[in-house]
């Protein structure tokens, strides 16, 4: 038995599911939701003991499927952002449930695991194709789920957005890959970096259709200037599809815009010098846009959005960096690192601001006044969320940023360093104003917030994952280099 | 596993059992107390060791770039570490009738700061310091003592001038670790940067570049002037355990990472005749400037924030001057200067809640009522000024002599000049000081305000500081025979 099974069996879980939700419509939202959770944690099982090794694949799907460190980090990845999305859409479900249409939330169980089947796919994809199908599998899904709330205005607006924005990169993305294939006569990233590095390959041609595809999965990631959609369809998404969107979507652009870039910035290529430019410049302006804005936002939501964005802009500049000799991990092992460290952080803020507002609060900073006095524990939790998004020392968030900056120095990249520096102050100030309000005391009408226990539980994990990253980064860089790989670079 | 990892942690631990419902008080003072004792021992026992690191343990948290958490300790790094650990338990002593937060934040800060003496690594040295820099910035927002718009425009003021020198400080750092790995591999090891700097040291044009990237980012946290404006109005308005610890323990920081990475590192970037002449100029600012402008402050605690900015003068003279006599003078003056700044402070903090005001007009003939505060105030504010015998004179003298050698007659260095200018701004410390003294406890109030000294079990933390500032002032050679390398 191969991996492939176990994403195969997650779409087939969303299905039934589907259909058992569509036939049966009085079935329980528990149960609906529990088995969802279930056959994600199961897959998650699955997927630590099945075999890893490409020889495991059958030989059909060798040539556009793989299953490298990065695939099997990635697939991980989705598996466990969709196990917490799952469960927070569970836990919000009764605020949730004011919005829909008919009081139900059936979709919001059997999507997230087709989205989720999605991303694993595209972790192994090797050609173009398949990653161009297994992205629209997880858009298509996207659109549905970001207008679920369907009687909140916002919602509406931001399925709206998402959707024609959506389509329009994706028509951009098929465009570049066309140009692609007519620049190097093949759909596969090995072929492609093969026939870059051929001298004869026109440049022109190939530097059209390699910007194509990055402006398109731009949209994606939200890397600036596209990324103009991401405040308001954060905002108005239900916080649970928020937060699937900031985490597995961006993860799940990223491991596409690490293997284009393998293919595309592979040695002697030749457009290797236009597109390290293209990534420093876009990058600078993703920390900058996503940062800047972020300092004057007054809902938390967005202000989230605006970080995400600025994220984005990071990972971005690790993209830029190839070929770092004096590190233990690769630009696309920086990337997963990065991503790692930055889904329990921003798991954990969405998941106290759904938390709040399944108790009836706002989104906005001053909703956040008195939380310590409300619920000390929760404000701890998104004490440590804030502070590690911010990139303090000693959170999982400081080293992710860490590996950033000194590759951006060891290259040289002086300009963009400044710009990653500018905004990590900005960071600062916009987080710690939200903790600041957390805190303050004055003029608060101190009515209790209750949380679950199992809220309780899942918060306190992601904040100790937190913590733990932060001072023993040393598994994780591990994991995502292992022996042979590092070796190699050596 | 080593001492000081102990002494790091127990405050970190005890303020996440004061957060989890431990006793508070009961809990921050055992945990205080047990480390000056750790600290005490592990002190003595190094006395009988030779120079060099001692203690020393290190567990890898990431190979590559290699970054460890190490610990290990000299002299001077002991001598801080015995600052903080004295401060802590005052500043934790002194607390009454407050929320649990004022505990947590102490511990927090006291930890944070022993992380940064004790830690060998140049990663885990920045990060305690930012990791104590966070209550300071919330305690002053949440609970200083103004109104809430102003002190959280104080506490925003503050976070962003030490948020930018941080990353002042980060930037050279990060610079630091990319000229000093060699080879193919980053690392993070003071140790290791160290040797391969005395191996292949930097051309001297690029040393005085960095160390004067380090020199801003340090200084900044050390409020160096012209970046010292965040300090006085944090200063005056932090609570007071906040105030105790980090104008006489955190603020050292930037000094001794300039002692501990710059100087070894850049040997001779503090040499260089522009840096040095900047250095020179920004420190004549901090003693002249900032010592007329204490002594034109009509309230205590403006007097007392104005002060420690000032003071922070001559520990600067003690690096740019770089002899061995001046760099040991220094060190002294950071033990001294922390001690007495928080003796002075935690008073300074009781008064305010007795009288409701620290307007020098509205004062007067507190002796009458309160003898034993006033005496512990005098310790404070005399050794303050550097009256002999206590800790500071032992400093200071050793600061200006080390740093007027090499004296010619009719050549006077910058240097030199320098050292007469400074030598002013001890008259300027009686001028203030003791006006601040007479006008407290001489004379009679205008208001009719009074106060009576505190129970014995409330002087206690003060004595003790005193205590420390006599005893260091007659016999420095307890502290000095610790650092036994050249610096």
């Amino acid at each position: 038995m191969s991996v492939f099974t176990i994403e195969a069996g997650l779409a087939l879980l969303g299905l039934v599911l589907l259909l058992v939700e569509a036939f049966k419509p009085d079935i329980a939202r528990r149960t609906l939701g529990l088995t969802a959770i279930a056959g994600t944690a199961l897959a998650l099982v699955m997927l630590l003991v099945v075999r890893h090794d490409t020889a495991s694949l059958p030989s059909f799907m060798q040539p556009w499927h793989q299953l490298d460190t990065l695939a099997l980090f990635y697939k991980g990845f989705a598996l466990v952002i969709t196990l917490l999305v799952l469960w927070l859409t569970l836990e919000c479900a009764p605020y949730l449930t004011r919005f829909t249409v008919d009081g139900k939330l059936a979709e919001m169980f059997s999507l997230p695991l087709i989205v989720c089947s999605g991303m694993m796919w595209m972790a192994s994809a090797r050609d173009l194709v398949t990653v161009f199908v297994a992205l629209e599998l997880v858009t298509v899904s996207f659109y549905v789920l970001v207008a679920f709330a369907r009687k909140s205005a916002f919602s509406l607006e931001a399925g709206v957005k998402y959707l024609i924005l959506g389509a329009l990169s994706t028509g951009i993305l098929v465009y570049g890959i066309a140009w692609i294939y007519g620049a190097t006569g093949t759909m596969s990233f090995d072929g492609i970096a093969k026939a870059l590095a051929n001298p004869a390959t026109s440049k022109s041609t190939a530097l059209f259709g390699a910007a194509l595809i990055l402006c398109g999965l731009g949209f994606k990631v939200a890397a600036a200037p596209f990324h103009m959609w991401v405040p308001d369809v954060y905002q108005g998404a239900p916080t649970p599809v928020t937060a699937f969107l900031s985490v597995g979507s961006k993860a799940a652009g990223f491991v596409v815009l690490t293997r284009a870039l393998d293919a595309f910035l592979a040695t002697g290529s030749v457009i290797s010098t236009e597109i390290q430019a293209f990534l420093l410049v876009i990058g600078s302006l993703t920390v900058l846009l996503g940062s800047l804005p972020a300092m004057f936002q007054t809902s938390v939501k967005r202000l989230l959005a605006y970080s995400s964005i600025s994220h984005a802009g990071y990972l971005l500049l690790a993209l830029a960096c190839r070929e770092t000799a004096r590190f233990d991990l690769s630009s696309g092992g920086i990337v997963a690192f990065y991503l790692a460290t930055y889904l329990p952080m921003t798991v954990l803020g969405f998941l106290g601001l759904g938390l709040m507002r399944a108790n009836g609060l706002g989104e906005d900073i001053k909703d956040f006044t008195g939380l310590a006095k409300r619920n000390p524990t929760l404000a701890l939790f998104m004490t440590v969320s804030f502070a590690s998004l911010a990139g303090l020392p000693l959170t999982a968030g400081f080293i992710g940023k860490l590996f950033v900056f000194l590759g951006l120095a060891d290259h040289g990249y002086w300009g963009a360093l400044s710009c990653a520096v500018i905004a990590a102050a900005a960071g600062f100030y916009y987080y710690f104003k939200t903790i600041l309000a957390m805190y303050t005391t004055e003029g608060v009408e101190t009515t209790t917030l209750t949380l679950s226990t199992a809220s309780k539980a899942v918060a306190g994990v992601l904040a100790v994952i937190i913590l733990i990253l932060g001072v023993y980064p040393k598994p994780l860089q591990k994991m995502l280099m292992p022996a042979s790989e590092a070796v190699a670079v050596k | 596993m080593s001492v000081l990892e102990i002494i790091i942690a127990l405050p970190l631990l005890a303020a996440l059992a004061v957060w989890l419902g431990a006793p508070a008080r009961a809990a921050s003072l055992g945990a205080t107390f047990v480390n000056l004792a750790l600290v005490l021992y592990a002190t003595v026992q190094y006395a009988a060791k030779p120079a060099g690191l001692a203690f020393t343990n290190a567990r890898v948290v990431l190979e590559n770039p290699a970054i460890s958490f190490a610990v290990g300790a000299d002299g001077v790094s002991l001598i801080l570490a015995l600052l903080t650990s004295l401060v802590m338990l005052a500043a934790v002593w002194q607390i009454e009738d407050r929320p649990n937060i004022f505990y947590i934040s102490s511990l927090l800060i006291g930890g944070g700061a022993m992380g940064a003496f004790l830690t060998t690594d140049v990663f885990f040295i920045y990060a305690f310091h930012e990791l104590a820099l966070i209550p300071t910035f919330l305690m002053i927002a949440l609970h200083g003592r103004a109104d809430p718009a102003v002190r959280k425009a104080v506490a925003w003021k503050a976070t962003i001038y030490l948020g930018a020198g941080s990353l002042v400080l980060l930037a050279g750092l990060v610079w630091v670790v990319l000229e000093f790995s060699g080879g193919s591999k980053l690392t993070f090891d003071l140790e290791a940067l160290r040797n391969q700097a005395q191996l292949t040291p930097l051309p001297v044009a690029k040393q005085a570049q960095i160390f004067f990237v380090l020199l801003l980012g340090f200084g900044t946290l050390v409020s160096l002037f012209p970046f010292h404006s965040w300090a006085a109005p944090a200063y005056a308005t932090a609570p007071t355990p906040v105030a105790m610890l980090h104008s006489g323990v955190l603020k050292k920081f930037g000094l001794y990472g300039l002692i501990r990475i710059a100087l070894p590192l850049l040997p001779q970037g503090a040499q260089v005749e522009w840096v040095q002449n900047a250095l020179l100029l920004m420190l004549l600012g901090n003693i002249l400037v900032m010592g007329l402008v204490t002594i034109h402050a009509n309230r205590l605690d403006d007097t007392l924030a104005n002060s420690s900015v000032m003071h922070m003068g001559y520990i600067f003279l003690g690096l740019a001057a770089g002899t061995e006599i001046a760099l040991k003078g220094a060190v002294l003056l950071m033990f001294a200067h922390g001690v007495s700044i928080a003796l002075l402070f935690g008073l300074c903090g009781r008064m305010r809640n007795q009288l409701g005001t620290l307007e020098y007009n509205k004062l007067g003939g507190l002796a009458t009522h309160a003898p034993a505060f006033t005496v512990l105030f005098a310790f404070g504010a005399f050794a303050s000024i550097g009256l002999p015998g206590l800790a500071n004179f032992a400093g200071e003298v050793m600061v200006f002599a080390g740093s007027f050698t090499e004296f010619k007659a009719g050549e006077l260095s910058n240097l030199h000049w320098t050292v007469i200018l400074a030598l002013w701004g001890v008259v300027m410390s009686a001028v203030y000081m003791l006006r601040a003294y007479r006008n407290i406890f001489h004379g009679s109030a205008s208001t009719g305000l009074f106060m009576i000294d505190p129970a014995f079990s409330q002087r206690l933390p003060f004595i003790l500081l005193a205590a420390t500032l006599l005893v260091t002032g007659c016999c420095p050679w307890l502290l000095l025979n610790l650092m036994k390398s050249a610096l």
